[in-house]
């Protein structure tokens, strides 16, 4: 590879100009085309790739403006912590509610950003659920049947992972429920399920690879929408999702962050673009990713995809997303205690 | 002339030993790579290859490195030539200090500089209002990226220059010679493959740096994503294919590295040899 | 990065008749207080925001101690273990002519050059249970991915280079007479070896298992792919701080970091300190 012709190549010399541009040192990309960043969470890349044409052509041809979407993504809390810290990021699509909150606390989103869209400004959800081995050898159904001593499982760390505390959340829910709040049955439930646990990876993605590609543990627990993408991807006949009978809410808040979107010149077009979302267009892409929507016409039409099921949400169970994050993976907190040797 | 472990014997079953080790460790995960990356065909390779991220990432992580090396450069040359050519309070502290780099964690470099220039940094708030942005774009990489690399072009001339001492450039300016000249004319020619070792491993790792460049990019696919971050979303988004498609140029890189160094000590060797 | 004369060591006090000492200093310290320790003064700010007894408590966490014991277990297992392979692979490529020597000598570099997530996913993709090499192992009851094991093979591939290039200068440089004197003595090959050679060794051979280990100690992109991460078994101290990096908890990260910061400085300077006194001693105390 020689790297004068590389040089001389028009292509590299415009990505150079591109990043140049991108990063805001010449300025706003030449006012030609107005241009949305949309920071999002890890594994969203194919949805968002999906849905951003999709709205790009919606807005030329009610607004007849050609406008681009741009796409960052990473760990939700690493996500806000970069928007907090000055990535200038027009709107949020994250998986955990306490990143948006942590956002609105920096004076970055509208402090009542969850009345400020439908459905807690939540425009798709879904739940935890079980990816098991083909037949289901170990005869898996509910959240009980994971403290069996001959059960192992894989799902991410809590601690460096929403995914993994929507796992955890769910998890005590139901022993909540099942031990009708007996504080000692449910410590007892919670560390023998936690003592359960195969491999800790730090994200979603590292915990598939090792559940799939490595045969670790007789369980994957992840989203729905995970699950069954995972399913597809790696072999319909291989792996069965099972839906446990009660499992946890998992919302998917949506956001615009405010000043940063004031500063570009794009308040209407992130307004618009977060509004998008709950419209039959992208709620049919969501539907398709396997996310659960709330746009009547579109539930109908994947009615079969959903297998009903009791969401508990955070706020019942939990008193509020502030309080668990405080109760239980706090550092010192109950999954600390429970983990303890 | 007899010398230890000459007989037969022991020399074949050392090599054997140490080619099979290395092999092992150090051939096998380089073959691994490539497997990977064209266990799909070429085809398939090839399209995660020109996909218009990954020439976009392609482009980053020159683009930064190039403009590393010069930075490192620079400083590296003059640091060498302040603490072995003269005596002052503090050299053996100047010393340790271009260490931090080597003890502090990627992940902890990086952190440091957002707790700096970020938003809610002392320096990052000035900035901020005045509409300066350097983390999550292109001069915060750039700046980490010199961090962890700023080490290695001092690292290689000071055990060297320390050695060959200082009479030729002392016998240089006796007869008068300007300062530049001594350098250019004397010092140069001496340190000339030691730099470009140094500029070769800061190359290695200015490509290659992922933890620190994680925390201060914002990761904007096509905008601020380097190489290795590029193939770690890759991963993440279950294409172990294109991960590893990224991977494969990597370790490219890589090979060339080690190939140019290989053909430098060589002809540093033969130099030595016949001057 | 090589260490082909050590450092720190040789020369007499330079008298300042060159020239540049203003140019070079002025851009030394320029550079050394923007770029090191300008950013350093951030963590540090963090720290200052901590009582002592907040300090000892995020540092003396049980599962944080778990995590140094485990690193530095591992770490020390890595930098034994390329002591030995470091050893004998710079004696090959010293003493013996073969084909492929220039091949081999240039892989050495490999784990430099390789960038770390590029060699994390792929060592946990060959020792996964059904990866390359997992499939020969895992029978044997030896498994890698997820263990301990991992982590400290993990440690022991990016760190290989330390042991190699800082002894190969130091056996080139012997002379051949050593060799000579032992044998004629009717030394045995081993005798010889343990007698005379490893004495010379000893100082390379120190200091580059020491760099290793530190090395070792703050390493994090290779590591993380293939360990467990299960908490006190497989927990590095580096994932810890990315831990608490993930709870906003910026004080708790600065502090478990500037632990890793303080040993690995401690220990770069000792093997500085200890290197410049063993030279001093080779020459005669003159130095």
């Amino acid at each position: 590879m020689t790297l004068r012709p590389l040089f001389q190549r028009p292509l590299f010399q415009r990505s150079l100009l591109a990043i140049a541009l991108g990063a805001g040192l010449i300025g706003p990309a030449s006012a030609a085309e107005r241009e949305l960043l949309n920071s999002s969470y890890d594994i969203a890349r194919e949805l968002f790739a999906a849905i951003n044409p999709d709205f790009v052509a919606h807005w030329q041809e009610t607004q007849g403006e050609t406008v681009a979407v741009s796409q960052s993504h990473g760990g939700s809390s690493a996500q806000a912590r970069a928007i907090l810290q000055g990535l200038r990021a027009d709107v949020v699509t994250y998986n955990q509610v306490t990143d948006v909150q942590a956002l609105a606390d920096g004076g970055l989103v509208d402090e009542a950003w969850q009345e400020a869209l439908p459905n807690a400004a939540s425009p798709y959800y879904s739940t935890t659920a079980f990816l098991v081995r083909k037949d289901n050898p170990k005869g898996i159904e509910s959240w009980d049947d994971l403290v069996r001593d001959d059960v192992s499982m894989v799902f991410p760390n809590p601690k460096t992972s929403g995914n993994g505390r929507y796992t955890y959340l769910a998890a005590w829910g139901f022993a909540d429920q099942h031990f009708d709040g007996d504080e000692e049955q449910i410590h007892d439930f919670m560390r023998t399920f936690l003592r359960n646990v195969a491999v800790f990876d730090t994200g979603g993605r590292g915990a598939t690879t090792s559940f799939i590609e490595r045969g670790r543990g007789d369980v994957l627990i992840s989203f729905e929408s995970e699950v069954n993408n995972i399913r597809s991807e790696y072999g319909s006949d291989d792996y069965e999702v099972i839906v446990p009978p009660v499992s946890i809410l998992a919302e998917f808040p949506v956001a615009v962050v405010g000043p940063n979107a004031e500063r570009n010149g794009t308040t209407d077009l992130a307004q618009a673009y977060v509004e998008y979302l709950y419209g039959e267009e992208a709620q049919r892409t969501l539907a398709g990713f396997n996310y659960r929507v709330h746009h009547e016409a579109v539930v109908e039409e994947f009615a079969d995809q959903f297998p009903e099921t009791e969401l508990l949400r955070v706020e019942e169970v939990f008193g509020g997303w502030e309080e668990a994050m405080e109760a239980h993976f706090a550092n010192g907190g109950l999954l600390d205690q429970l983990q303890r040797r | 002339m007899q010398r230890i472990g000459d007989a037969p014997g022991v020399r074949r079953t050392l090599i054997l030993a140490a080619v099979a080790l290395a092999a092992l460790f150090l051939l096998l995960p380089l073959v691994a790579i490539f497997a990977q990356a064209f266990a799909q065909g070429m085809g398939v390779f090839w399209s995660n290859v020109s996909d218009r991220y990954t020439v976009a990432a392609i482009g980053l992580t020159l683009f930064i490195t190039v403009l590393t090396i010069p930075v490192c450069l620079v400083f590296g040359v003059a640091l060498a030539w302040l603490v072995t050519r003269f005596a002052f309070p503090g050299r053996r502290l100047l010393q340790t200090l271009i260490d931090i780099p080597f003890a502090v964690s990627p992940v902890v470099a990086g952190l440091v500089y957002l707790l700096l220039y970020g938003r809610n940094g002392w320096l990052g708030g000035w900035l901020d209002g005045h509409d300066i942005q350097l983390m999550f774009a292109w001069p915060g990489i750039l700046l980490v990226t010199i961090f962890v690399t700023c080490p290695f072009v001092a690292r290689e001339l000071i055990p060297l220059m320390q050695a060959q001492g200082s009479r030729e450039e002392e016998a240089a300016v006796t007869l008068g010679a300007p300062g530049w000249t001594i350098f250019r004319r004397v010092t140069l020619p001496n340190i000339r493959w030691a730099l470009l070792y140094g500029v070769i491993l800061t190359n290695a790792r200015a490509v290659g740096e992922f933890g620190a460049v994680s925390v201060v990019s914002g990761a904007i696919r096509g905008q601020t994503n380097t190489l290795p971050l590029h193939l770690e979303q890759l991963y993440q988004d279950y294409n172990t294919v294109g991960a590893f498609a990224s991977a494969s140029l990597l370790a490219l890189i890589a090979l060339l590295t080690l190939a140019a160094k290989a053909t430098l000590e060589w002809r540093a060797a033969r130099q030595e040899a016949h001057p | 990065m090589s260490t082909r004369a050590l450092p720190f060591a040789i020369g007499r006090t330079p008298k300042r008749v060159l020239p540049g000492f203003g140019l070079s200093l002025g851009i030394s310290l320029t550079f050394v207080s923007l770029v090191l320790l300008l950013p350093m003064t951030g963590l540090f700010g963090q720290l200052a925001g901590l009582s002592l007894a907040e300090y000892w408590a995020i540092i003396s966490d049980g599962r944080v101690v778990a995590s140094y014991t485990v690193t530095i277990g591992a770490a020390a297992v890595a930098a034994l273990v390329n002591a030995a392979f470091g050893l004998l692979l710079a004696w090959v490529l010293v003493r013996y002519e073969f084909p492929g020597k220039r091949l081999l000598d240039a892989l050495m570099d490999l784990p430099f050059a390789l960038p770390t997530a590029v060699a994390g996913i792929t060592l946990a993709t060959l020792y996964a249970s059904n990866g390359w090499m997992g499939r020969l192992l895992e029978p044997l009851g030896l498994e890698v991915a997820y263990t301990w094991v991992g982590i400290a093979l993990a440690m022991a591939f990016t760190s290989i280079p330390f042991v190699v290039r800082t002894v190969q200068p130091v056996l080139e440089d012997l002379p051949a007479e050593v060799d000579e004197a032992a044998l004629t003595l009717g030394a045995s090959d081993a005798t010889a070896f343990r007698r005379v050679i490893l004495p010379h060794l000893w100082p390379a051979l120190v200091t580059g298992t020491g760099l290793a280990f530190v090395r070792s100690l703050g390493e994090f992109g290779a590591i993380i792919f293939i360990a467990g991460n299960m908490p006190y078994e497989t927990e590095i101290t580096a994932l810890m701080i990315f831990v608490r990096l993930q709870e906003y908890d910026y004080a708790g990260a600065s502090a478990i970091a500037s632990v890793v910061l303080f040993v690995s400085l401690a220990l770069l300077l000792a093997i500085n300190v200890w290197q410049g006194r063993f030279i001093k001693r080779l020459h005669g105390g003159r130095g």
